[in-house]
């Protein structure tokens, strides 16, 4: 893109002019995209951050997550087409329904092969999502559906914020700090911690291991639900569209690091800028292409994640 | 491997059975039969090469489909675009598909456990994406076979027979690879690599090579079945090339039929498939089709992990003679 700055306007007149034009369109579409792609990136973040938060309890990798970023859009969409309650209130809603979920799934699902090769893990939480996806195709069919719901928006300079947008990222940036709260300020909070770094030394400090894993995974599954409401409010979206944000909250949690609620949020943020700056120089369909290459790439470069975690 | 080996009865029996299976169409002369055991022994072929680097080398792949569907596109190209014959097409439909393992092998193999897996799910969907950009593959669009094309192998119906007959060939084929491979000190490498494989390095097993070579082994098959089924499809798309459903699906029948033996995999392709017909016509199941695949997926995890012939071949000593 043109990008040089025009700082002789002696030369050519007309066509300087012209050229600054072209270039003060071009540095506008790139704040514009980029504002998009950030504020869209927080909510990946939380997406993320529901992933790796079980993954690093428990070294799960939850292949039901997309599933449960769509059973929360759902849920979302029910509580506010059905019963007309705020999209933000429905969100608390969709969090302690997922919250509930998420526990159940570790009872039936995951508890049994909790210790049993990873294969075992990744195909309890395959069969769980196949479970959700079939009934919910059932009862919900794949004809798309919108929360029509909008808090208008606010034009700074050459950048058009969504009100919805930006009430998300901020709720996101809350979320963060709440799951730090309890991760560090907590009694629950410190037990999860300390399974984490040591299931067997934990239950020997008396810690119920099972009941704390289970609790994990419904705090994980709460995160996607959330983040799934939240994306209800500004996107369309069917029971299959949970798998595009799965796969993102894959990318995201190795940029992140796994276990790591701010490099979930931060890595996020990274995969947002990014899907916002690459339409600008290449078509919008090498978006998926360039993030899959940079998602192996630093598997193999880095498998614990860019900005680092313990394991 | 020794030629004893070879005399193995279990071998034979495994053999038998996928000829019988396969011979059935070709007795009855039914065009219904013969697409309903195409699928089986596509999913035979499938999952038997699925089931050298899963069950032998313990390395889940879930982006597996990535060799099927890059085969069939190479496959489809030369046919469509450049005019080869479909044998050669095949050939090369397999040797890209075996390249491409090679390597990725030297890469992603690297990578333990989880991080394998996710990996191969990355580049399925790098590859998906790429492809849909690709344009000497028609993009988005795909490639689409001229119906004059099968004139040369006498007509679509012959065609489609002789389809049949390839993928029937390949099945039995597999079955021996996976035998030959399972009973020869390679085999036994890569079994080593699966229980420990820091062990198998100290006990001598150059694991980067076996992985690898065990990698390509195991897609090599599923590209040349890629050429074939796209071929007679007719044409190829990248989400009907990539679909990391079916990459999943293959995973299951190893699991359900046991990962690790030569029988399995073709017992859990033929399971899998009949169960999946059967629901798709029954008009209680119909819709909720996928939930019931789920629920029977979750209870072999929970309940069998070592599916039906890993389940009988622990419990029934005397059948491991028999099933291999």
């Amino acid at each position: 893109m043109c990008l040089s700055p025009s700082s002789q306007p002696s030369v050519e007149k007309i066509g300087s002019s012209l050229s600054k034009a072209v270039f003060r369109g071009g540095y506008m579409d790139i704040l514009a995209f980029l504002t998009d792609g950030l504020l869209i990136g927080f909510v990946y973040g939380i997406a993320a951050m529901g992933l790796t938060l079980i993954w690093g309890v428990m070294n799960v990798i939850n292949l039901s997550h997309g599933s449960i970023i769509a059973l929360g859009m759902f849920a979302l969409y029910f509580l506010f087409v059905s019963l007309g309650i705020n999209p933000y209130i429905g969100v608390v809603l969709v969090a302690v329904l997922g919250l509930l979920l998420g526990m159940v799934i570790y009872a039936v699902a995951i508890h049994r092969v909790i210790n049993a090769p990873h294969l075992s893990t990744l195909l309890a939480t395959f069969a769980v999502n196949m479970i959700i996806i079939g009934l919910g195709t059932t009862a919900f069919s794949t004809s798309p559906r919108n929360v029509d719901f909008s808090l208008g928006s606010m034009s700074i300079g050459p950048v058009t914020i969504l009100g919805t947008r930006a009430v998300a990222a901020i709720a996101s940036v809350l979320i963060t700090a709440a799951l730090y709260y309890f991760l560090y300020r907590t009694t629950l909070g410190k037990y999860v911690r300390a399974v984490t770094d040591n299931r067997a030394a934990a239950e020997l400090m008396g810690i119920p291991s099972a009941r704390v894993l289970a609790f994990s995974f419904g705090l994980g599954t709460m995160l996607a639900a959330i983040a799934g409401g939240l994306i209800a409010t500004f996107f369309p979206f069917t029971i299959l569209s949970g798998t595009t944000y799965e796969l993102k909250s894959f990318v995201i949690g190795v940029l992140g690091g796994v276990g790591n609620p701010l490099g979930a949020l931060i890595g996020g943020l990274i995969l947002g800028t990014f899907e916002g700056i690459i339409p600008y120089f290449l078509p919008t369909s090498w978006v998926p292409v360039l993030e899959f290459i940079l998602f192996v790439v630093i598997l193999l470069v880095r498998p614990t994640g860019l900005l680092g975690a313990k394991k | 491997m020794s030629l004893r080996n070879l005399r193995n009865p279990g071998l034979w029996i495994t053999v038998l059975a996928v000829a019988l299976l396969g011979l059935w169409p070709i007795v009855t002369q039914r065009a219904s039969t013969r697409e309903e055991i195409f699928t089986v022994m596509l999913s035979v072929v499938l999952a038997s090469s699925l089931n050298i680097l899963l069950g032998y080398t313990g390395y889940v792949s879930f982006g597996h489909i990535v060799f099927f569907g890059l085969g069939g596109y190479v496959g489809l190209y030369l046919i469509i675009v450049q005019g080869w014959s479909l044998w050669p097409s095949m050939i090369a439909g397999g040797l890209a598909a075996g390249l491409l393992a090679l390597l990725l092998g030297q890469a992603i193999l690297r990578l333990r456990g989880s991080y394998f897996a996710l990996a191969t799910i990355g580049i399925n969907e790098a590859m998906r994406a790429f492809i849909n950009n690709f344009e000497p593959f028609g993009g988005p669009t795909g490639l689409s076979l001229n119906f004059q094309t099968y004139n040369q192998y006498g007509g679509a119906a012959n065609a489609l027979w002789l389809i049949y007959y390839i993928v029937l060939i390949l099945a039995v084929f597999n079955i021996f690879l996976s035998y030959i491979v399972k009973t020869s000190k390679f085999g036994l490498g890569l079994m080593a690599i699966r229980e420990d494989e820091d062990a198998a390095e100290v006990m001598g097993v150059i694991t980067p090579r076996s992985k690898t070579w065990a990698y390509v082994l195991s897609a090599i098959l599923p590209g040349v079945v890629g050429v074939l089924f796209f071929f007679k499809n007719g044409n190829i798309e990248p989400p009907q090339a990539f679909r990391l459903h079916l990459s999943i699906e293959l995973l299951v029948m190893v699991m359900l039929g046991g990962y690790g033996t030569v029988f399995g995999p073709l017992l859990g392709a033929v399971g899998y498939q009949r169960l999946r017909g059967l629901l798709l016509t029954s008009d209680l199941f119909k819709n909720i089709q996928l939930a019931v695949a789920g629920l029977l997926l979750l209870l072999i995890i929970l309940f069998i992990p070592a599916g039906a012939v890993g389940w009988l071949r622990q419990r029934f000593p005397v059948v491991r003679r028999f099933i291999p």
